[in-house]
């Protein structure tokens, strides 16, 4: 019958529908992967534990940089209900739009906690804690941030902050919301700090609910506390040098010369590392980064823009000994300056004529043009430009016109210019000793950083070597590397820095004539130089370098003030201050403390400054 | 009558009880897998719905069992009162019922909720196999079919009002005996016609649309006029009708409606058309004819439909079926999890009780619609085929039992049966497969739910007690 055929029809089509479901299902289950990867990607979650990151301490064991318990405020957006953000935003006191804006974020993946406010401080967790259960979906997460009981070096211990996407594409062990260190020890040792992040796998629901470890923990990795490290810094010295530069601007590096261990780098003006911890940070950043006065800037490395003035006479004076071109009895007579072929180089009045050591005691400007003119016309090489080339690599071995190697990012090379410079400046041949006679007295085209030149004083403490200088020690439990146990010996040989000594003891303990004799500390031999540098930009840069004691040098440091005057006026004594503040722990002239801690040379206190009182 | 009440159990058709008690075994114990946990009680933990689903399973045997202890008879004779009674209750439903995931449906007595929708099914496929039996009566005529289509309509009329269409959805399997029963099989591909044409209009612009139909209908008059010997003239000149008010439009860049090119060609078609269809009687042209105006019609008049008619989360499931609308957390999110798990459970599946998807919640309602994820993500490929097998073979059986019955009325209940189980078999594993768009009704002896389960042992077991007296029912 026509009818009884139809249930054939009939039948066909639920073979049929079910043949192309079992096809579908063969498909979907066998055939094609993707389903079997999303869900492990669904049932599973890693949930990363970060280990606290290392300790910093200083050469005696002070806690420089310590962790602090902080908290993220974590919310799963799809377990949120009936939020009263008026009453949240009370508690947290944020901005409402930032708020909002993390939270579009957080809802982008119901089911996932996401980081909507980020390490909030202890006290305003413990105020959210007591109110949380108003708040479903909202929970506090414990995390460390960063903190500074002594609240200075922002500059050499640096900060951390998240990760950008720079970040994450240079090294894949970091993921959005990592913490990194940006400057300073915080990212030179980033890899000995962070230690290794760990995690669990867990089994979670649809929710994001928890349910237990995946297979018993078995995958699980545990995380690795990050390296505490030792610092060279002496963190009082720095503190107290932080203080003596507080409203100039400028730069101190102390360099213990035995071992090249940066003892104190200051840069001037500063602020309170604790200001770029937590949610602080950005707002900070932005006023930091926008001040004129740099803080962020490290002048102590990157300031290659200081020409040495008149300490660089020391070197001139060390290379023409080595190359024999003068003898400690070498004097020269000195009228109120250099005069030659219309180029006058001013002087002081001064009595005169005077030999080596009374060159440095007095600082003759005349004295150092006819030594560096001697260099350079020295029969014995022949050309000019030949001299200098000799001149400037034994400069060169005193690790001048190159970075240093500094275990701190961003260090600067200052500037010793080659020869090829002049070729193009003047034409070639056509420069002569007259041309850059400035050099003689540190000015002119050559520079250097404040790490520089207090190197240059450690070499003279060492008489005539130096260990590259480093600001970390020892990362405790890890074998290092000897970059910092190599010792660099310059070319000049040791004998020849006795009258050299002999002059910068001068400088300071000499008779009335002396530059620098308000560096005089009762009791401790100092030796020193003063510079005093022009510059275009304004008042002269007021520069003092020097090492102390004498005998047994265990200090050497380099003080730079910008738009100060002579270099005795605020380089000198801010660098006494620093070496009777290492060597005796005390100040015993608080008159002349007193001094240099009132004088404010930066005319509007600056931002930093300000927010660093206020702290 | 003793003998004969101990007989039922032998002329029983035990293939088919067989198969079912299957089906609902294995749908146990995929409940229990679905809400299994770790800290997961015995399998008969009345506070778990594995638990209450073991209940339901022994009730049901148990209806089982007084069905087959009735009188035949009493099913054809008291199908208008039980269809009145279920009308009944689907009415004091509406009117009572507390609102459930957006449905009025289920009455609660106590704790104890009940699904009138399930046994309207069951109801009303009585009572059109009782009308349909009657001496006479023809589904070729109109006035009985009409008859038909008010007892269908009212029950469904009263589910669409308690918003649960995919019940109301199932009684278009009725089609299906209908077919069998006689109805010209052109209606059923007219159906399917317009299932097709109602997605497309969704998916596509009507312009788009359009244009197809307009192909389709020339295709269409080619192959009638090759049937007919027709000069081939014919056939250019029905396609010129429907190019030229198109170029035309075109060209001069007339700013008409869209309908206006596809309106302009059926009346110049028109007068043609009438002619040929009264001369040569030709009922095929006749039909051809409105059909091609009515799929033009019928797709303009989708997108009204489909922003007025549908309600809001109709509109959006066909959305998200159609892929036009990505909603990874909402409703994309659960066939998406449900194609995961299902999809994660590979050849041979991860093993009874160890799915890891559909037992951390990540596929939504995994004890009821959702049931076939935990058999496809445990028990794999081969689990998921054995049990589209089983079904499947179910099916067959009951066509196969319902062919071989003498009287029109367990004939047609049968056929209604088999339709309704095939009904919820294709939709619901469809959408968990994500071939189907989403519409939440249950998985025949599978899904948890005392109300389903219950009706779907009284549609087959009724018709298995039609079928042991097969010889005793001849009307």
């Amino acid at each position: 019958m026509d009818l009884k055929f139809r249930r054939i029809i009939v039948s066909t089509v639920f073979v049929v529908v079910a043949l192309l479901f079992v096809g579908r299902l063969f498909y979907i289950q066998v055939i094609d992967d993707s389903y079997k990867l999303s869900a492990l990607n669904n049932s599973r979650r890693f949930v990363v534990k970060h280990p606290a990151r290392g300790l910093i301490y200083d050469r005696n064991r002070k806690l420089i940089v310590a962790n602090d318990a902080a908290y993220d405020l974590m919310v799963v957006y799809g377990q949120v209900k009936n939020l009263d953000t008026i009453q949240l935003l009370d508690i947290l006191q944020i901005d409402k739009h930032l708020f909002f804006k993390e939270m579009q974020k957080a809802a982008e993946n119901k089911y996932r906690p996401y980081p909507v406010v980020k390490q909030i401080s202890v006290q305003t967790a413990s105020r959210l804690q007591e109110k949380l259960h108003n708040f479903p979906g909202f929970f506090t997460q414990v995390r460390t941030v960063r903190s500074y009981p002594h609240k200075c070096g922002a500059l050499v211990l640096g900060y951390i902050s998240e990760v950008t996407k720079t970040d994450i594409d240079a090294d894949n062990y970091y993921e959005q919301g990592d913490y990194v260190g940006k400057i300073g020890i915080e990212r030179v040792y980033e890899r000995y700090l962070r230690g290794q992040k760990g995690g669990a796998y867990l089994v979670v629901d649809v929710k994001g609910r928890v349910k237990g470890p995946l297979e018993e923990g078995a995958h699980d990795r545990p995380s690795v506390l990050g390296k505490d490290l030792i610092t060279t810094l002496d963190i009082k010295l720095q503190e107290y040098g932080e203080k003596l530069m507080q409203n100039k601007t400028g730069s101190i590096v102390a360099i213990e010369p035995k071992t090249g261990e940066v003892l104190a780098l200051i840069s001037s003006p500063t602020f309170d590392p604790n200001l770029m911890v937590g949610q602080s940070i950005n707002t900070n950043y932005a006023k930091f980064a926008t001040d004129p006065n740099k803080p962020l800037y490290n002048r102590a490395l990157q300031g290659d823009r200081y020409p040495p003035g008149s300490t660089f006479k020391i070197v001139n004076a060390l290379v023409a000994l080595q190359e024999g071109i003068i003898t400690p009895s070498y004097s020269v007579g000195c009228q109120q300056g250099y005069y030659a072929g219309g180029i006058h180089v001013g002087c002081h009045s001064h009595p005169s004529p005077l030999n080596l050591v009374q060159s440095i005691q007095m600082s003759c400007n005349a004295y150092y043009c006819n030594v560096f003119r001697a260099i350079l016309d020295a029969d014995k090489y022949g050309t000019v430009r030949h001299a200098y080339d000799i001149w400037r690599s034994h400069v060169h071995s005193m690790g001048l016109g190159a970075p240093l190697g500094i275990d701190l990012p961003s260090e600067r090379p200052g500037n010793i210019p080659k020869p090829e410079y002049y070729d193009k400046y003047y034409g070639k041949n056509r420069w002569k000793s007259l041309t850059i006679v400035s050099l003689s007295i540190g000015q002119g085209e050559i520079c250097m950083t404040p790490l520089q030149m207090a190197n240059c004083a450690a070499i003279i403490a060492n008489r005539g070597y130096y260990y590259t200088p480093h600001v970390v020690r020892e990362v405790i439990d890890t074998a290092m590397d000897n970059t910092f146990k190599k010792k660099h010996v310059t070319h000049f040989n040791p004998e020849i820095f006795t009258p050299i000594i002999q002059g910068m003891y001068s400088v300071v303990q000499g008779e009335s004539g002396s530059t620098a004799r308000v560096a005089a500390i009762p009791g401790i031999n100092i030796g020193g130089k003063t510079g005093t540098a022009q510059n275009p930009h304004g008042k002269d840069h007021s520069i003092f370098m020097a090492f102390a004691p004498i005998e047994d040098p265990k200090i050497a440091i380099a003080v730079y003030v910008e738009n100060a005057g002579f270099g005795a006026t605020f380089g000198a004594p801010i660098a006494s201050l620093m070496i009777e503040q290492y060597l005796t722990d005390t100040i015993k002239r608080p008159w002349l403390e007193t001094r240099m801690l009132e004088t404010n040379l930066i005319h509007k206190p600056t931002l930093a400054s300000h927010e660093k009182q206020r702290n | 009558m003793r003998n004969k009440e101990i007989s039922i159990f032998r002329r029983i058709d035990w293939i088919t009880v067989c198969i079912y008690l299957a089906l609902v075994l294995i749908g146990w114990f995929n409940i229990f897998a679905a809400v299994y946990n770790e800290e997961a009680s015995m399998i008969t933990d009345m506070t778990e719905k594995y638990g209450k689903q073991m209940i339901w399973i022994i009730t049901a045997f148990a209806l089982a069992t007084v069905i087959l202890l009735i009188d035949s008879k009493m099913y054809f004779t008291f199908s208008y009162f039980f269809y009145a009674f279920v009308i009944g209750l689907l009415l004091v439903v509406y009117a009572l019922a507390p609102e459930v995931n957006g449905a009025r449906a289920w009455l609660e007595i106590g704790s104890f909720r009940l699904q009138a929708g399930e046994f309207a099914k069951l109801a009303t496929s009585l009572a059109v196999a009782h009308y349909m039996s009657r001496y006479g009566v023809k589904i070729t005529q109109f006035k009985n079919w009409i008859m038909v289509a008010i007892i269908m309509l009212i029950p469904m009329a009263i589910i669409i009002l308690q918003n649960d269409t995919g019940t109301a959805l199932v009684f278009s399997a009725f089609m299906l005996m209908f077919y069998r029963e006689g109805m010209p099989g052109w209606i059923l591909g007219v159906a399917v016609y317009m299932v097709l044409l109602f997605s497309f209009s969704v998916i596509f612009a009507f312009s788009s649309v359009a244009v197809a139909i307009a192909i389709l209908s020339i295709i269409v008059f080619i192959l009638f006029a090759k049937y007919q010997k027709l000069p081939t003239k014919y056939s250019i000149l029905v396609a010129l009708a429907f190019a030229l008010p198109w170029a035309i439009i075109r060209f001069f860049n007339l700013q008409l409606p869209a309908y206006a090119a596809y309106l302009a060609a059926m009346a110049l078609l028109f007068i043609p058309a009438m002619v040929y269809i009264y001369k040569k009687r030709s009922t095929i042209l006749f039909y051809l004819y409105f059909i091609a105006l009515g799929s033009f019609a019928f797709s303009y008049s989708v997108e009204y439909v489909f922003h007025n008619v549908l309600g809001e989360h109709q509109r959006s499931r066909l959305y998200v079926f159609f892929g036009m609308k990505s909603d990874p957390l909402g409703l994309e999110f659960n066939v998406n999890q449900s194609k995961i798990a299902i999809g994660s459970g590979d050849f041979f599946g991860k093993g009874f009780l160890n799915g890891t998807q559909t037992k951390n919640n990540f596929v939504p309602e995994q004890s009821t619609d959702f049931i076939f994820c935990t058999i496809g993500e445990e028990w794999g490929f081969v689990g998921a085929t054995v049990v589209i097998a089983l079904f499947i073979a179910l099916f067959l059986r009951i066509l196969f039992l319902a062919e071989r019955q003498r009287s029109r009325f367990s004939r047609i209940y049968g056929y209604l049966v088999v339709s309704i189980l095939f009904f919820h078999f294709m939709v619901n594993v469809g959408m968990t497969i994500g071939i189907m768009p989403v519409i939440g009704i249950p998985l025949p002896f599978f899904s948890y739910g005392g109300s389903s389960l219950w009706s779907f042992t009284m549609l087959v077991f009724i018709f298995l007690k039609l079928d042991a007296d097969r010889d005793l029912l001849i009307q």
